[in-house]
Protein backbone atom coordinates (compact mmCIF):
# COMPACT_ATOMS: atom_id res chain seq x y z
CA UNK A 1 0.00 0.00 0.00
CA UNK A 2 2.62 2.36 0.81
CA UNK A 3 4.37 4.64 -1.45
CA UNK A 4 7.49 6.67 -2.28
CA UNK A 5 7.03 10.04 -2.76
CA UNK A 6 10.02 12.37 -4.79
CA UNK A 7 10.05 16.23 -4.79
CA UNK A 8 11.91 18.05 -7.28
CA UNK A 9 11.82 22.22 -7.56
CA UNK A 10 8.78 22.78 -6.02
CA UNK A 11 8.19 26.40 -5.49
CA UNK A 12 4.78 27.12 -3.93
CA UNK A 13 3.23 30.59 -4.26
CA UNK A 14 -0.04 32.19 -1.83
CA UNK A 15 -1.01 35.00 -5.09
CA UNK A 16 2.31 36.40 -5.59
CA UNK A 17 4.18 35.76 -2.32
CA UNK A 18 6.60 33.00 -2.78
CA UNK A 19 6.01 30.90 0.31
CA UNK A 20 8.52 28.00 -0.15
CA UNK A 21 11.48 27.79 -3.12
CA UNK A 22 12.90 25.18 -4.67
CA UNK A 23 12.42 22.09 -2.28
CA UNK A 24 13.55 19.09 -3.62
CA UNK A 25 13.55 15.53 -1.30
CA UNK A 26 12.62 12.02 -1.56
CA UNK A 27 10.14 10.35 1.18
CA UNK A 28 10.31 6.98 1.87
CA UNK A 29 7.96 4.56 2.37
CA UNK A 30 6.81 2.59 5.26
CA UNK A 31 8.86 5.29 7.65
CA UNK A 32 7.87 7.77 9.53
CA UNK A 33 9.48 11.66 8.02
CA UNK A 34 9.04 15.14 10.12
CA UNK A 35 9.32 18.10 9.10
CA UNK A 36 10.67 20.74 11.60
CA UNK A 37 11.94 24.26 11.38
CA UNK A 38 10.40 27.74 12.83
CA UNK A 39 7.33 29.35 12.31
CA UNK A 40 6.52 30.64 9.04
CA UNK A 41 8.73 28.83 7.01
CA UNK A 42 6.70 26.62 5.13
CA UNK A 43 6.32 23.18 6.66
CA UNK A 44 2.93 22.99 6.61
CA UNK A 45 2.97 24.64 2.68
CA UNK A 46 4.94 22.06 1.76
CA UNK A 47 3.09 19.79 3.12
CA UNK A 48 -0.08 20.59 1.91
CA UNK A 49 1.43 20.61 -1.97
CA UNK A 50 1.72 16.92 -1.22
CA UNK A 51 -1.56 16.07 -1.98
CA UNK A 52 -2.74 19.29 -4.04
CA UNK A 53 -4.33 21.21 -0.65
CA UNK A 54 -2.64 23.91 -1.02
CA UNK A 55 -4.48 25.16 -4.38
CA UNK A 56 -7.63 25.12 -1.97
CA UNK A 57 -6.72 28.16 -1.11
CA UNK A 58 -7.78 31.38 -3.38
CA UNK A 59 -4.55 32.33 -5.32
CA UNK A 60 -2.41 29.99 -3.84
CA UNK A 61 -0.65 27.75 -7.01
CA UNK A 62 2.52 25.21 -7.42
CA UNK A 63 5.38 24.90 -9.53
CA UNK A 64 7.51 22.06 -9.95
CA UNK A 65 7.44 17.86 -9.53
CA UNK A 66 5.66 15.75 -6.78
CA UNK A 67 6.06 11.99 -8.07
CA UNK A 68 4.26 9.55 -6.38
CA UNK A 69 6.28 6.15 -7.06
CA UNK A 70 6.81 7.74 -10.27
CA UNK A 71 3.45 9.70 -11.29
CA UNK A 72 3.35 12.89 -11.40
CA UNK A 73 0.88 14.34 -8.73
CA UNK A 74 0.86 17.97 -10.56
CA UNK A 75 0.04 16.29 -14.14
CA UNK A 76 -2.18 17.79 -16.18
CA UNK A 77 -4.74 15.59 -16.58
CA UNK A 78 -4.66 14.23 -12.71
CA UNK A 79 -7.43 14.94 -10.84
CA UNK A 80 -6.97 16.65 -7.24
CA UNK A 81 -9.77 14.27 -6.20
CA UNK A 82 -8.28 11.48 -6.62
CA UNK A 83 -4.92 12.49 -5.51
CA UNK A 84 -6.48 13.61 -1.91
CA UNK A 85 -8.15 9.88 -1.77
CA UNK A 86 -4.87 8.27 -1.59
CA UNK A 87 -3.00 10.72 0.30
CA UNK A 88 -4.52 11.04 3.55
CA UNK A 89 -4.49 13.85 6.01
CA UNK A 90 -4.71 14.86 9.65
CA UNK A 91 -4.73 18.57 10.70
CA UNK A 92 -3.28 20.31 13.62
CA UNK A 93 -6.57 20.92 15.44
CA UNK A 94 -9.18 17.93 15.70
CA UNK A 95 -11.99 18.51 13.48
CA UNK A 96 -14.31 15.34 12.87
CA UNK A 97 -18.12 16.59 11.30
CA UNK A 98 -20.32 18.13 13.87
CA UNK A 99 -23.40 16.79 12.45
CA UNK A 100 -21.80 13.02 12.33
CA UNK A 101 -22.51 10.34 14.90
CA UNK A 102 -18.58 8.55 15.67
CA UNK A 103 -19.74 5.73 13.06
CA UNK A 104 -20.72 8.76 10.33
CA UNK A 105 -17.55 10.18 11.04
CA UNK A 106 -15.02 7.35 10.26
CA UNK A 107 -17.22 6.45 7.45
CA UNK A 108 -17.51 9.61 6.10
CA UNK A 109 -14.58 9.10 3.83
CA UNK A 110 -16.39 6.49 2.23
CA UNK A 111 -20.11 7.46 2.31
CA UNK A 112 -19.35 10.72 0.59
CA UNK A 113 -17.45 8.95 -2.34
CA UNK A 114 -20.34 6.91 -2.52
CA UNK A 115 -20.50 2.82 -3.05
CA UNK A 116 -20.39 1.27 -0.05
CA UNK A 117 -23.02 -1.62 1.54
CA UNK A 118 -23.53 -1.27 5.06
CA UNK A 119 -21.90 -4.55 6.37
CA UNK A 120 -18.32 -3.25 4.12
CA UNK A 121 -18.44 -0.19 6.19
CA UNK A 122 -19.43 -1.72 9.46
CA UNK A 123 -15.90 -3.65 8.82
CA UNK A 124 -13.95 -0.65 7.26
CA UNK A 125 -15.41 1.69 10.35
CA UNK A 126 -13.90 -1.53 13.08
CA UNK A 127 -10.78 -1.84 11.78
CA UNK A 128 -9.97 1.74 11.33
CA UNK A 129 -11.04 2.69 14.91
CA UNK A 130 -8.90 0.00 16.02
CA UNK A 131 -6.00 1.18 13.82
CA UNK A 132 -6.41 4.13 15.42
CA UNK A 133 -6.35 2.65 18.66
CA UNK A 134 -9.34 4.00 19.39
CA UNK A 135 -11.87 1.21 19.52
CA UNK A 136 -12.36 -0.05 22.56
CA UNK A 137 -12.97 3.71 24.03
CA UNK A 138 -15.93 4.25 21.76
CA UNK A 139 -17.47 0.58 20.62
CA UNK A 140 -20.50 1.36 23.10
CA UNK A 141 -21.37 4.84 21.92
CA UNK A 142 -20.45 5.05 17.71
CA UNK A 143 -23.83 6.45 17.38
CA UNK A 144 -23.11 9.57 19.95
CA UNK A 145 -21.76 12.42 18.10
CA UNK A 146 -17.88 12.68 17.31
CA UNK A 147 -17.59 16.47 18.45
CA UNK A 148 -18.78 14.92 21.92
CA UNK A 149 -15.19 13.08 22.20
CA UNK A 150 -11.85 14.44 24.33
CA UNK A 151 -9.23 16.24 22.18
CA UNK A 152 -7.17 13.33 22.10
CA UNK A 153 -10.04 11.11 21.26
CA UNK A 154 -11.24 13.29 18.60
CA UNK A 155 -7.96 13.26 16.93
CA UNK A 156 -7.68 9.25 17.14
CA UNK A 157 -11.24 9.75 15.22
CA UNK A 158 -9.50 11.75 13.18
CA UNK A 159 -6.89 9.15 12.16
CA UNK A 160 -8.94 6.91 12.03
CA UNK A 161 -11.36 8.85 9.10
CA UNK A 162 -8.07 9.47 7.19
CA UNK A 163 -7.07 5.71 6.99
CA UNK A 164 -10.72 4.64 6.42
CA UNK A 165 -10.27 5.75 2.80
CA UNK A 166 -6.89 3.58 3.00
CA UNK A 167 -4.64 6.00 1.52
CA UNK A 168 -1.10 5.37 0.70
CA UNK A 169 0.07 8.02 2.41
CA UNK A 170 -0.63 9.93 5.67
CA UNK A 171 0.26 13.33 6.14
CA UNK A 172 -0.59 14.97 9.29
CA UNK A 173 0.43 18.93 10.35
CA UNK A 174 1.19 19.21 14.00
CA UNK A 175 -1.15 16.53 15.08
CA UNK A 176 -0.45 16.77 18.84
CA UNK A 177 -0.27 20.61 19.13
CA UNK A 178 -3.43 20.17 20.52
CA UNK A 179 -3.09 17.85 22.63
CA UNK A 180 -2.01 16.81 26.12
CA UNK A 181 1.44 14.67 27.20
CA UNK A 182 -0.74 11.65 27.50
CA UNK A 183 -3.06 11.68 24.06
CA UNK A 184 0.42 13.16 22.73
CA UNK A 185 1.97 9.61 23.76
CA UNK A 186 -1.04 7.54 22.42
CA UNK A 187 -0.84 9.81 18.92
CA UNK A 188 2.73 8.74 18.76
CA UNK A 189 2.49 5.05 19.65
CA UNK A 190 -0.02 4.83 16.78
CA UNK A 191 1.80 6.71 14.46
CA UNK A 192 4.75 4.04 14.82
CA UNK A 193 2.36 1.36 14.72
CA UNK A 194 0.78 2.93 11.25
CA UNK A 195 3.94 3.23 9.48
CA UNK A 196 4.01 -0.37 9.22
CA UNK A 197 1.68 0.31 6.50
CA UNK A 198 1.94 3.83 5.52
CA UNK A 199 4.32 6.41 4.48
CA UNK A 200 3.51 8.94 7.05
CA UNK A 201 5.15 12.85 7.25
CA UNK A 202 4.44 14.77 9.94
CA UNK A 203 5.07 18.02 10.91
CA UNK A 204 6.11 19.06 14.23
CA UNK A 205 7.25 22.03 16.07
CA UNK A 206 8.16 19.69 19.45
CA UNK A 207 11.13 18.32 18.76
CA UNK A 208 11.67 15.47 21.24
CA UNK A 209 8.72 14.52 19.47
CA UNK A 210 10.45 14.82 15.75
CA UNK A 211 13.23 12.74 17.64
CA UNK A 212 11.22 9.83 19.40
CA UNK A 213 9.23 8.80 15.93
CA UNK A 214 10.38 9.87 12.96
CA UNK A 215 12.74 7.88 10.81
CA UNK A 216 14.37 10.62 8.68
CA UNK A 217 13.60 14.75 9.80
CA UNK A 218 14.12 17.87 7.16
CA UNK A 219 14.80 21.34 8.62
CA UNK A 220 13.21 24.28 6.98
CA UNK A 221 13.98 27.43 7.48
CA UNK A 222 14.06 31.10 5.85
CA UNK A 223 16.23 33.67 5.26
CA UNK A 224 14.37 36.64 6.68
CA UNK A 225 11.02 37.81 6.90
CA UNK A 226 9.09 37.27 3.67
CA UNK A 227 11.64 35.28 2.27
CA UNK A 228 10.33 31.77 0.80
CA UNK A 229 10.94 28.76 2.93
CA UNK A 230 13.86 26.51 1.81
CA UNK A 231 14.86 23.02 3.11
CA UNK A 232 18.38 23.43 5.24
CA UNK A 233 19.20 19.89 5.46
CA UNK A 234 18.02 16.47 5.44
CA UNK A 235 18.94 13.10 6.95
CA UNK A 236 18.59 10.26 9.39
CA UNK A 237 17.06 11.94 12.20
CA UNK A 238 19.44 10.48 14.51
CA UNK A 239 22.29 11.97 12.80
CA UNK A 240 20.44 15.48 12.58
CA UNK A 241 20.10 15.28 16.08
CA UNK A 242 23.57 14.49 16.68
CA UNK A 243 25.58 15.50 14.00
CA UNK A 244 24.00 17.77 11.53
CA UNK A 245 26.26 18.87 8.61
CA UNK A 246 24.70 22.67 9.05
CA UNK A 247 25.33 25.04 11.62
CA UNK A 248 21.54 26.23 11.43
CA UNK A 249 20.17 22.94 12.14
CA UNK A 250 22.41 22.83 14.67
CA UNK A 251 21.56 26.40 15.96
CA UNK A 252 17.33 25.51 15.78
CA UNK A 253 17.89 21.86 17.38
CA UNK A 254 20.30 23.13 20.45
CA UNK A 255 17.36 26.02 21.08
CA UNK A 256 20.05 28.52 20.03
CA UNK A 257 17.01 30.28 18.33
CA UNK A 258 13.93 29.55 16.85
CA UNK B 1 -2.39 50.11 51.54
CA UNK B 2 -4.84 47.52 51.08
CA UNK B 3 -4.15 45.31 47.55
CA UNK B 4 -8.13 44.76 47.42
CA UNK B 5 -9.68 47.81 45.89
CA UNK B 6 -13.54 48.64 46.49
CA UNK B 7 -15.93 49.72 44.26
CA UNK B 8 -16.19 53.31 44.47
CA UNK B 9 -19.93 54.67 45.54
CA UNK B 10 -19.75 57.19 42.20
CA UNK B 11 -19.37 53.61 39.73
CA UNK B 12 -21.62 51.65 41.68
CA UNK B 13 -24.39 54.46 41.25
CA UNK B 14 -23.67 54.53 37.91
CA UNK B 15 -23.91 50.88 37.74
CA UNK B 16 -27.17 51.16 39.15
CA UNK B 17 -27.79 53.54 36.75
CA UNK B 18 -27.10 51.23 33.48
CA UNK B 19 -29.04 48.71 34.84
CA UNK B 20 -32.22 50.69 35.18
CA UNK B 21 -31.84 51.94 31.82
CA UNK B 22 -31.49 48.66 29.95
CA UNK B 23 -34.11 47.11 32.36
CA UNK B 24 -36.33 50.61 30.82
CA UNK B 25 -35.61 49.76 27.23
CA UNK B 26 -36.39 46.47 27.59
CA UNK B 27 -39.82 47.34 28.95
CA UNK B 28 -40.46 50.18 26.15
CA UNK B 29 -39.46 47.28 23.59
CA UNK B 30 -42.08 44.87 25.32
CA UNK B 31 -44.70 46.76 25.65
CA UNK B 32 -46.01 47.39 21.62
CA UNK B 33 -45.68 43.50 21.74
CA UNK B 34 -47.75 42.47 24.50
CA UNK B 35 -49.96 45.09 23.76
CA UNK B 36 -50.56 44.03 19.65
CA UNK B 37 -50.95 40.21 21.35
CA UNK B 38 -53.43 41.07 23.88
CA UNK B 39 -55.50 43.12 21.53
CA UNK B 40 -55.47 40.50 18.62
CA UNK B 41 -56.43 37.90 21.23
CA UNK B 42 -59.20 39.30 23.30
CA UNK B 43 -60.97 41.42 19.84
CA UNK B 44 -59.95 37.91 17.64
CA UNK B 45 -61.55 35.39 20.07
CA UNK B 46 -64.64 36.39 19.38
CA UNK B 47 -65.34 34.77 16.33
CA UNK B 48 -62.72 32.15 16.86
CA UNK B 49 -64.85 29.18 15.86
CA UNK B 50 -65.05 26.35 13.61
CA UNK B 51 -67.67 28.09 11.39
CA UNK B 52 -64.38 30.76 10.98
CA UNK B 53 -61.58 28.10 9.96
CA UNK B 54 -64.33 26.00 7.46
CA UNK B 55 -66.66 28.57 5.64
CA UNK B 56 -65.80 31.40 3.39
CA UNK B 57 -67.38 34.62 2.69
CA UNK B 58 -69.39 33.39 -0.40
CA UNK B 59 -73.27 34.60 0.32
CA UNK B 60 -72.58 36.28 3.47
CA UNK B 61 -74.55 40.00 3.11
CA UNK B 62 -72.95 42.85 3.85
CA UNK B 63 -74.43 43.17 6.82
CA UNK B 64 -74.78 39.39 8.24
CA UNK B 65 -72.60 37.94 11.06
CA UNK B 66 -71.08 34.25 10.24
CA UNK B 67 -68.54 34.00 7.69
CA UNK B 68 -65.12 33.06 8.06
CA UNK B 69 -61.83 32.93 5.99
CA UNK B 70 -61.28 29.60 4.69
CA UNK B 71 -60.45 30.71 1.24
CA UNK B 72 -57.83 33.20 2.88
CA UNK B 73 -56.37 30.56 5.19
CA UNK B 74 -55.92 28.30 2.11
CA UNK B 75 -54.73 31.18 0.07
CA UNK B 76 -52.19 32.26 2.56
CA UNK B 77 -50.44 29.16 2.85
CA UNK B 78 -50.57 28.33 -0.63
CA UNK B 79 -48.98 31.62 -1.69
CA UNK B 80 -47.03 31.21 1.24
CA UNK B 81 -45.68 27.57 0.28
CA UNK B 82 -45.39 29.06 -3.63
CA UNK B 83 -43.19 31.69 -2.37
CA UNK B 84 -40.86 29.54 -0.62
CA UNK B 85 -40.25 27.21 -3.39
CA UNK B 86 -39.42 29.69 -5.73
CA UNK B 87 -37.18 32.11 -3.47
CA UNK B 88 -35.85 29.47 -0.98
CA UNK B 89 -34.08 27.13 -3.86
CA UNK B 90 -32.92 30.44 -5.64
CA UNK B 91 -31.89 32.03 -2.29
CA UNK B 92 -29.60 29.21 -1.02
CA UNK B 93 -27.90 28.82 -4.55
CA UNK B 94 -27.26 32.18 -4.55
CA UNK B 95 -25.87 31.87 -0.87
CA UNK B 96 -24.02 29.03 -1.86
CA UNK B 97 -22.11 30.69 -4.74
CA UNK B 98 -21.87 33.75 -2.52
CA UNK B 99 -19.46 31.86 0.21
CA UNK B 100 -18.10 28.53 -1.58
CA UNK B 101 -17.32 29.53 -5.19
CA UNK B 102 -17.68 33.68 -5.31
CA UNK B 103 -13.92 34.27 -3.80
CA UNK B 104 -14.88 37.87 -3.73
CA UNK B 105 -14.43 38.47 -7.29
CA UNK B 106 -16.25 40.70 -9.42
CA UNK B 107 -19.77 38.97 -10.31
CA UNK B 108 -19.68 37.89 -6.47
CA UNK B 109 -19.98 41.61 -5.00
CA UNK B 110 -22.21 42.48 -7.88
CA UNK B 111 -24.38 39.71 -6.70
CA UNK B 112 -24.26 41.21 -3.51
CA UNK B 113 -24.52 44.48 -3.95
CA UNK B 114 -28.03 43.43 -5.73
CA UNK B 115 -29.12 41.57 -2.80
CA UNK B 116 -28.88 44.45 -0.82
CA UNK B 117 -31.25 46.75 -3.12
CA UNK B 118 -34.10 43.72 -3.33
CA UNK B 119 -33.63 44.14 0.75
CA UNK B 120 -34.80 47.95 0.18
CA UNK B 121 -37.39 47.28 -2.36
CA UNK B 122 -40.59 48.40 -0.55
CA UNK B 123 -43.05 45.26 -0.61
CA UNK B 124 -45.50 47.59 -3.10
CA UNK B 125 -43.29 47.62 -5.82
CA UNK B 126 -42.97 44.08 -6.35
CA UNK B 127 -46.45 43.58 -6.20
CA UNK B 128 -46.41 46.43 -8.97
CA UNK B 129 -43.84 44.90 -10.68
CA UNK B 130 -45.58 41.29 -10.85
CA UNK B 131 -48.97 43.58 -12.21
CA UNK B 132 -47.21 45.24 -14.65
CA UNK B 133 -44.86 42.20 -16.00
CA UNK B 134 -46.61 39.04 -15.65
CA UNK B 135 -50.17 39.83 -15.55
CA UNK B 136 -50.21 43.48 -18.05
CA UNK B 137 -47.66 42.62 -19.98
CA UNK B 138 -47.95 38.77 -20.61
CA UNK B 139 -51.40 38.79 -20.27
CA UNK B 140 -51.64 35.97 -17.37
CA UNK B 141 -54.54 35.83 -14.52
CA UNK B 142 -54.96 37.29 -11.48
CA UNK B 143 -53.69 34.12 -9.05
CA UNK B 144 -52.21 32.85 -6.24
CA UNK B 145 -49.45 32.52 -7.92
CA UNK B 146 -48.74 36.05 -9.25
CA UNK B 147 -48.92 36.89 -5.68
CA UNK B 148 -46.59 34.30 -4.57
CA UNK B 149 -44.09 35.62 -7.14
CA UNK B 150 -44.07 39.09 -5.47
CA UNK B 151 -43.65 37.02 -2.53
CA UNK B 152 -41.07 35.13 -3.33
CA UNK B 153 -39.15 38.68 -4.75
CA UNK B 154 -39.67 40.07 -1.32
CA UNK B 155 -38.36 36.84 0.56
CA UNK B 156 -35.03 35.88 -2.17
CA UNK B 157 -32.88 39.12 -0.16
CA UNK B 158 -33.41 37.60 3.52
CA UNK B 159 -32.94 34.50 2.12
CA UNK B 160 -29.82 34.79 0.64
CA UNK B 161 -28.47 36.93 3.37
CA UNK B 162 -29.47 34.40 6.18
CA UNK B 163 -27.95 31.58 4.35
CA UNK B 164 -24.96 33.45 3.69
CA UNK B 165 -24.39 34.19 7.11
CA UNK B 166 -24.92 30.97 8.12
CA UNK B 167 -22.69 28.76 5.34
CA UNK B 168 -19.82 31.56 6.40
CA UNK B 169 -19.63 30.59 10.10
CA UNK B 170 -19.13 26.88 8.66
CA UNK B 171 -14.92 26.73 9.66
CA UNK B 172 -12.89 26.02 7.01
CA UNK B 173 -11.34 23.14 8.95
CA UNK B 174 -14.12 21.16 8.15
CA UNK B 175 -14.38 21.84 4.24
CA UNK B 176 -10.61 20.88 4.29
CA UNK B 177 -11.00 17.89 5.95
CA UNK B 178 -13.84 16.77 3.69
CA UNK B 179 -11.31 17.76 0.62
CA UNK B 180 -8.51 15.63 2.69
CA UNK B 181 -10.48 12.59 2.18
CA UNK B 182 -10.49 13.02 -1.66
CA UNK B 183 -13.96 14.16 -1.16
CA UNK B 184 -15.22 16.49 -4.26
CA UNK B 185 -16.14 20.27 -3.41
CA UNK B 186 -20.17 20.04 -4.46
CA UNK B 187 -20.25 16.51 -2.36
CA UNK B 188 -18.56 18.49 0.49
CA UNK B 189 -21.11 21.22 0.43
CA UNK B 190 -24.45 18.97 0.04
CA UNK B 191 -22.87 16.46 2.91
CA UNK B 192 -20.86 18.46 4.97
CA UNK B 193 -21.47 22.33 4.61
CA UNK B 194 -24.70 22.60 4.24
CA UNK B 195 -25.65 19.73 6.84
CA UNK B 196 -23.81 21.89 9.60
CA UNK B 197 -25.58 24.91 8.34
CA UNK B 198 -29.24 23.62 8.38
CA UNK B 199 -30.16 24.68 11.96
CA UNK B 200 -29.46 28.16 10.90
CA UNK B 201 -31.02 28.24 7.53
CA UNK B 202 -33.98 26.98 8.63
CA UNK B 203 -34.30 29.59 11.04
CA UNK B 204 -33.15 32.41 8.31
CA UNK B 205 -36.18 31.00 5.92
CA UNK B 206 -39.06 30.95 8.80
CA UNK B 207 -37.89 34.45 9.09
CA UNK B 208 -38.26 35.08 5.47
CA UNK B 209 -41.81 33.20 5.62
CA UNK B 210 -42.97 35.01 8.74
CA UNK B 211 -42.36 38.49 6.78
CA UNK B 212 -43.86 37.24 3.71
CA UNK B 213 -46.81 36.22 5.76
CA UNK B 214 -48.26 39.48 6.32
CA UNK B 215 -47.84 41.08 3.56
CA UNK B 216 -50.94 42.70 1.99
CA UNK B 217 -49.08 44.89 -0.44
CA UNK B 218 -47.81 43.05 -3.03
CA UNK B 219 -50.98 40.62 -2.73
CA UNK B 220 -53.36 43.54 -3.29
CA UNK B 221 -52.03 43.81 -6.61
CA UNK B 222 -51.26 40.43 -7.68
CA UNK B 223 -54.18 38.07 -6.52
CA UNK B 224 -57.09 40.30 -6.41
CA UNK B 225 -60.46 39.64 -4.17
CA UNK B 226 -62.86 36.99 -3.77
CA UNK B 227 -65.11 35.65 -1.29
CA UNK B 228 -65.33 32.00 -2.95
CA UNK B 229 -62.86 29.56 -2.29
CA UNK B 230 -60.18 28.64 -5.16
CA UNK B 231 -58.10 26.37 -4.08
CA UNK B 232 -56.11 26.75 -7.08
CA UNK B 233 -53.43 29.30 -6.74
CA UNK B 234 -52.65 29.06 -10.54
CA UNK B 235 -55.73 29.90 -12.16
CA UNK B 236 -58.42 33.09 -10.85
CA UNK B 237 -58.44 35.42 -7.78
CA UNK B 238 -57.38 33.71 -4.23
CA UNK B 239 -58.17 35.15 -1.15
CA UNK B 240 -55.37 35.93 1.23
CA UNK B 241 -55.29 36.20 5.21
CA UNK B 242 -53.59 39.94 5.26
CA UNK B 243 -56.27 40.74 2.76
CA UNK B 244 -58.92 39.25 4.50
CA UNK B 245 -57.89 41.55 7.52
CA UNK B 246 -57.50 44.52 5.03
CA UNK B 247 -61.10 43.98 3.91
CA UNK B 248 -63.14 43.46 6.57
CA UNK B 249 -61.44 45.96 8.90
CA UNK B 250 -62.52 49.05 5.83
CA UNK B 251 -66.44 47.61 6.36
CA UNK B 252 -68.67 49.44 8.47
CA UNK B 253 -70.34 46.53 11.02
CA UNK B 254 -69.28 45.24 13.77
CA UNK B 255 -69.41 42.08 12.69
CA UNK B 256 -66.88 42.25 9.86
CA UNK B 257 -64.23 44.09 12.28
CA UNK B 258 -64.68 41.16 14.29
CA UNK B 259 -63.80 38.63 11.63
CA UNK B 260 -61.15 41.28 10.85
CA UNK B 261 -59.17 40.78 14.34
CA UNK B 262 -60.10 37.07 14.17
CA UNK B 263 -58.75 36.97 10.81
CA UNK B 264 -55.30 38.73 12.60
CA UNK B 265 -54.97 36.31 15.61
CA UNK B 266 -55.19 33.12 12.74
CA UNK B 267 -52.53 34.53 10.72
CA UNK B 268 -50.39 35.21 13.89
CA UNK B 269 -51.32 31.44 14.74
CA UNK B 270 -49.96 30.33 11.33
CA UNK B 271 -47.31 32.08 11.47
CA UNK B 272 -46.21 30.89 14.81
CA UNK B 273 -47.38 27.13 13.87
CA UNK B 274 -44.92 27.10 11.15
CA UNK B 275 -42.14 28.45 13.10
CA UNK B 276 -42.66 25.34 15.49
CA UNK B 277 -42.47 23.09 12.77
CA UNK B 278 -39.53 24.64 11.82
CA UNK B 279 -38.05 24.59 15.52
CA UNK B 280 -38.98 21.05 15.96
CA UNK B 281 -37.04 20.10 12.65
CA UNK B 282 -34.10 22.02 13.13
CA UNK B 283 -33.97 20.73 16.34
CA UNK B 284 -34.21 16.89 15.23
CA UNK B 285 -31.61 17.93 12.85
CA UNK B 286 -29.29 19.12 15.52
CA UNK B 287 -25.85 18.16 15.94
CA UNK B 288 -25.69 18.25 19.76
CA UNK B 289 -28.84 16.16 19.99
CA UNK B 290 -28.39 12.89 22.24
CA UNK B 291 -25.11 13.89 23.79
Amino acid sequence: MSKQIQVSGLDAYYGSHKAIEDVSMTIEPRSITAFIGPSGCGKSTFLRTLNRMHEVIPGARVEGKVLLDGEDLYGATVEPVSVRRSIGMVFQRPNPFPTMSIYENVAAGLRLNGRVSKSQSDGIVEESLKGANLWNEVKDRLNKPGAGLSGGQQQRLCIARAIAVKPQVLLMDEPCSALDPISTLAIEDLMVKLKDQYTIVIVTHNMQQAARVSDRTAFFNLDGQGKPGKVVEMDETSRMFTNPSQKATEDYITGRFG
Amino acid sequence: MTTVQHISAGRRVKDRLAQGLVYLAFALAVVPLVSVLWLVIKNGLARFDTEFLTHSMRNIGARDAGGGAYHAIIGTLEQVLLASLIAVPIGLLTAIYLTEYGNGGRLSRAISFFVDVMTGVPSVVTGLFVLAFWILFLGMPFSGLAGALALAILMMPTVVRSAEEMLRLVPNDLREASYALGVAKWRTIVKVVLPTAFTGIVTGVMLAVARVAGETAPLLLTVFFTDSINSDPFNGPQMGLPLYVFDQAGRPNDTAIDRAWTGALTLILIVMLLNLVARLIAWWRSPAKGR
